[in-house]
């Protein structure tokens, strides 16, 4: 089961409001290299995992994910709070506050909605894992244009982290690749 | 949210300063468990990842103690339910 713990993974801070940027960091929450997707993604694939390493780190890492949407989620709330009409109509949020005011919701920055097709789940550890290690890379990039489209150091700081475990992760995930090809190895001959 | 009213801007302070000591510490956790995951038998680890816990488990219980619980699992100490009244993260 999953357990709610009512606290950020890692604190969320603004200096000031950016709808411009509360534009481009939704990417992260619900575009097709985002939070949501690596999150479905880990925690569907875990059920095809042969050891209870990878079990154990798709769980936790696709569980960590839901922390980050959280992170993602507040971050783009703070970046709206106080935000004006003229300045949502400039940054192009119009439309969005039309349908969502300020709400996150699961959309990439261009509007695409969040479809399930972001996710992967071939019931082949290899293919999954491999999958998930450029889905972290994807990850890190994204946050990486994310950090050089803002100047404001909270923001930059909150994307740091994030951006740090996307690494993290990738390596993880190579460590339960290296021990499944050693399993295969050693069961299947084809 | 400015706070005028300086006890409960302290109040305010403390919970921050707190709640910070549980994310350093849960975040520490959390990072021995992943690598745990793929390392299992890592004697290094696994007493990091003792040690962290034990800490872990010292900060959020004096942080539910007065503050309230973090999960609804959690000791309510007081004579009403302030896990909803707690700031919600994206509201601090």
């Amino acid at each position: 089961m999953f357990m709610y713990e009512k606290k950020l993974q890692y604190p969320v801070r603004v200096t000031n409001k950016d709808v411009r940027m509360a534009k481009a960091v939704l990417n992260q929450y619900g575009g097709a290299d985002g939070e949501a997707s690596a999150s479905m993604n880990y925690l569907t694939q875990r059920f095809s995992m042969p050891l209870n390493e990878t079990k154990a780190i798709l769980t936790d890492i696709g569980t960590e994910e839901l922390g980050h949407m959280e992170m993602v989620a507040t971050l783009f709330k703070k970046l709206l709070n106080g935000a004006t009409r003229d300045e949502l109509i400039q940054a192009g949020m119009g439309g969005y506050y039309a349908n969502h005011e300020t709400c996150p919701f699961l959309l990439d920055s261009d509007g695409v909605p969040w479809e399930a097709k972001y996710t992967q789940a071939k019931g082949d550890p290899v293919a999954d894992l491999y999958n998930d290690m450029a889905a972290e890379q994807k990850a890190r990039a994204t946050y990486e244009n994310l950090i050089l489209l803002t100047d404001d150091p909270l923001v930059k700081d909150t994307l740091r982290w994030l951006r740090e475990r996307e690494i993290v992760h990738f390596q993880r995930f190579g460590e339960g690749l290296r021990l499944v090809e050693e399993y295969s190895n050693s069961k299947r001959h084809f | 949210m400015v706070n005028y009213n300086r006890t409960a801007q302290r109040a305010y302070q403390q919970q921050q300063e707190m709640l910070l000591e549980v994310q350093k510490l849960q975040f520490v956790t959390l990072d021995t468990a992943l690598y745990l995951d793929t390392h299992p038998n890592d004697p290094v680890a696994l007493y990091r990842h003792k040690m962290y816990t034990d800490q872990l488990k010292t900060v959020k219980d004096a942080y539910e103690m007065q503050f309230g619980p973090m999960t609804i699992f959690g000791h309510e100490v007081g004579d009403n339910w302030r896990y909803i009244n707690s700031p919600w993260p994206w509201e601090v």
